[in-house]
């Protein structure tokens, strides 16, 4: 370690103090991106260990290198440098949960496998010690012939006497399979390696091992990430070993599980003293309750309740004070700017793009805090394990239920709270159902549909139509949205079996430094990365709505009677001309050239809609309120026909467009940051407005018809 | 007649006889061996997921998962 610059990478099971570990070794020198093509976050920074800077990876959470899920494939593809310009890392520092050594050394036998120097660090030594759990150090180093680290990751003393004994270190590079004893588990395995890879695939010699172990205990190539040939003859000889195996009476799918657990028993035997594992703890007394069979979910309904109420209301002021900042910028630059295209632009593009991003920040931070808090105490995986059942009905994982509902108050920080999700498959379902909840930028289209079209008559005392339309709504939203999870779990292809095995944590106090850095950063990640895409596409939509620009004789030779120049420069920009072209198609849906327009425009964000038919309505100043326009809009007349434009059935048409449409930049602009891809944005773009299309044609066809 | 754990309804201690089918490669990984003993801890709201103990370690398994796990009778 004394030497040159070196990348160390952290490796672990979940729920070992990994992150903290590699928080507190980097500080605030981290950066946080997504791993090319694939949705998986990558975590690097930088650490002065010895007086030399090191860089730091954190690889994602991992049970095995015989990987199943995208997480665990990624952490190992980065060990044996198989990512894209990228090395084998010069050092692994394996963080393991001292209060459950033998478990957790699992993965480390594999990582020795790869012939890369490891360390291993036994976190959690407070917890342990608790539990009355009693390691010699020592002995465990000796058996395993690496070197270990007995730290408490929380204490900063620690940490900085885990980066001493580091630089102090000379750290021996590991030998491959010592825990192997089996003649004939080391037969199969040589033949695989001489008859098929080495001729064969394209793999560091380092990873050769672990790759034939896999094939042995998989039986097939599902989930190879590298290149190779002659699949029949793999197949043939992944037969072949498999068959030594069970010659011998092994099975050949546990045979390698079961001799690393023999070498850790062997390594334990002497050195962990640990007993009564299953007496009762303190996160059983408290999970008697949680996960409750009813009060369970009644727990759980309370905090999404809690959650929701935190994300609706305390949100709101911090909104509005957004809203004002920008506001008040752009009337100050508005004033400061002589009048022109620049001042437009900055105004009315610019400022109010860069409002329409900072919006969001408070809803993605309050529910971030929400999750984060969960997360660490460790209620979330009950959560998740109460609500399960519910789920697999529609195909959906008990965690996708806070996502979900997070839906309701916005998309945005809905679909980055699939994160929680680990299991790629549910995560992108769930990503692609959650704009039909019903978020709040649809309230104020539905309430002026609603206020005007609907009649306020009471239905059995205690209701009225609107209030039902209301609420109709925002349960065909659920259903859409639970409908399409079902849909699609048929068309996704399973792939490599996922395991659906979940651990529930030790209950803990959460660290307050650690939630704010994380929610912190969501916050950041979201303004830098989907900021930019929100942003753009502002701009774009100002231009198509402000250009070509007409003049004030123009506006005085043609405008309608009781025109306002702002809704002549409307009906004759970009976006003015595109509503007419569209009307053709729009009008089978029920919906005229003005509603094309507001289609366009509400791209921006839903909410939208009711600016843009105010100006179109030529709506200024101080009557600028939902009255004004509801009385408009009802007393619209068709001039060809004489008849009123808008019907129910028109109302009811749009609502249920505005209900399943893709009708939101910002959404796209997440999920192509989630997704890390422009396929899984586009697809939801096309289904969701197609489907919108279908149904209010329905709507309007069947409306009409009565 | 063997019993699985997916067939187990009442919370229990009992001792792990093999594992068996796809998803138990996994299971053992994360240290669910035979001859272990594991504990029915309870069942979620619609009877899945199951939550079981083996060596301290807190796991929830769904059905599939849960008829791996032959137990002793």
């Amino acid at each position: 370690m004394k030497q040159t610059p070196k990348t160390i990478a952290l490796i672990g099971n979940p729920n070992t103090g990994k992150s903290t570990v590699f928080n507190a070794l980097t500080g605030l020198r981290q950066k946080i991106a997504n791993y090319p093509g694939i949705t998986v976050e990558r975590k690097i920074g930088t650490s002065i260990i010895g007086g030399v800077l090191h860089q730091i990876i954190d690889l994602p959470g991992a049970y095995s290198l015989n990987f199943k899920k995208l997480d665990e494939r990624i952490a190992y593809q980065t060990l044996i440098g198989n990512f894209e310009f990228e090395n084998t890392p010069d050092l692994v520092l394996a963080i393991v949960d001292a209060s459950n050594l033998d478990r957790n050394l699992f993965l480390v036998t594999q990582v020795m496998d790869l012939e890369i120097p490891v360390v291993l660090v036994l976190n959690m030594m407070d917890v342990a010690e608790q539990k009355e759990i009693k390691i010699d150090v020592e002995a465990i180093s000796n058996n395993l012939g690496i070197p270990v680290i007995p730290i408490t990751a929380k204490n900063k003393n620690d940490i900085d006497r885990l980066k001493t004994t580091l630089a102090d270190l000379d750290i021996p590079s590991t030998k491959p399979l010592e825990w192997l004893e089996s003649f004939q588990l080391r037969q199969a395995l040589g033949t695989i390696k001489a008859e098929w890879i080495d001729p064969h695939a394209n793999l560091p010699e380092s990873a050769k091992n672990t790759e034939a172990l896999r094939l042995i205990s998989e039986g097939t190539f599902d989930g190879a990430f590298y290149e190779f040939k002659e699949k029949g003859k793999g197949e043939e000889v992944i037969q072949k070993a498999r068959s030594i195996l069970e010659n011998a009476g092994e099975n050949p799918m546990a045979a390698e599980v079961l001799q690393r657990y023999d070498f850790i028993d062997n390594v334990t035997k002497d050195s962990l003293t640990q007993n009564n594992l299953n007496g009762q703890t303190l996160t059983d007394k408290i999970d008697a309750v949680v996960t409750h069979r009813i009060l369970g979910p009644i727990i759980f309904v309370s905090i999404l309740m809690l959650m929701f109420q935190a994300i609706f209301s305390w949100a709101t002021p911090f909104m509005d004070f957004m809203d004002l900042v920008f506001i008040k910028s752009g009337t100050w630059i508005a004033d400061f700017l002589p009048e022109g295209m620049l001042n437009d632009l900055l105004v009315e593009g610019a400022i109010a793009g860069l409002g329409g991003v900072f919006i969001f920040l408070p809803q993605i931070l309050i529910l971030f805090l929400f999750i984060y808090i969960l997360e660490g105490t460790g209620y979330m995986a009950r959560a998740a394990f109460v609500m399960d059942g519910f789920m697999t009905k529609v195909g959906l994982h008990g965690r996708s239920v806070v996502p979900l509902m997070s839906g309701f108050a916005c998309a945005i920080p809905g679909i980055m709270a699939t994160r929680t999700i680990e299991n790629w498959r549910d995560r992108i379902i769930t990503i692609m159902v959650l704009p039909f909840m019903a978020c709040s930028a649809r309230l104020p289209v539905y309430a002026l549909l609603i206020a005007a079209f609907v009649p306020a008559t009471s239905v059995l005392g205690i209701f009225t139509y609107q209030g039902l339309t209301f609420f109709g709504l925002y349960i065909f939203g659920i259903v859409m949205a639970l409908v399409a999870a079902s849909v699609m779990t048929r068309f996704f292809p399973k792939g490599t079996q996922t395991p659906f095995i979940m651990e529930l944590p030790a209950y803990r106090v959460p660290k307050w430094d650690v939630i704010l850095k994380n929610v912190f950063d969501r916050g950041w990640i979201f303004l830098k990365e989907a900021g930019k895409i929100i942003f753009a596409i502002s701009i774009v939509l100002w231009f198509l709505a402000s250009f070509p620009q007409v003049d004030n004789t123009d506006y005085a030779a043609h405008s309608y009677e009781g025109e306002s120049i702002k809704s002549y420069q409307l009906r004759h920009s970009f976006a003015g001309k595109f509503g007419k072209i569209i009307e053709p198609a729009i009008e089978p849906l029920g919906f005229d050239w003005k509603i094309g327009i507001g289609l366009i425009t509400s791209f921006a964000a839903r909410e939208v809609m009711v600016g843009t038919l105010n100006t179109i309505y030529s709506i200024e100043g101080d009557d600028e309120d939902i009255v004004t326009l509801k009385q408009k809009l009802i007393n619209d007349t068709n001039p060809a026909t004489g008849k009123p434009v808008y019907s129910v059935a028109t109302a009811l048409s749009l609502m249920i467009f505005f209900a399943l449409a893709m009708q939101c930049m910002s959404t796209i602009a997440i999920v192509r940051r989630e997704t890390n891809s422009w396929k899984w944005p586009t697809a939801m773009f096309v289904y969701m407005s197609g489907l919108a299309y279908i149904c209010s044609f329905l709507t309007y066809q069947i409306g009409s018809a009565l | 007649m063997p019993q699985f754990l997916s067939e187990i309804t009442k919370p229990g201690s009992f001792k792990i006889k093999n594992l068996m089918g796809n998803e138990s490669t996994r299971l053992m990984e994360m240290g669910v061996l035979p001859g272990l003993s594991l504990q029915v801890i309870r069942k979620a709201p619609l009877g899945f997921p199951i939550e079981i103990k083996v060596r301290g370690i807190l796991l929830t398994l769904r059905e599939v998962e849960a008829s791996c796990i032959e137990l002793e009778l």
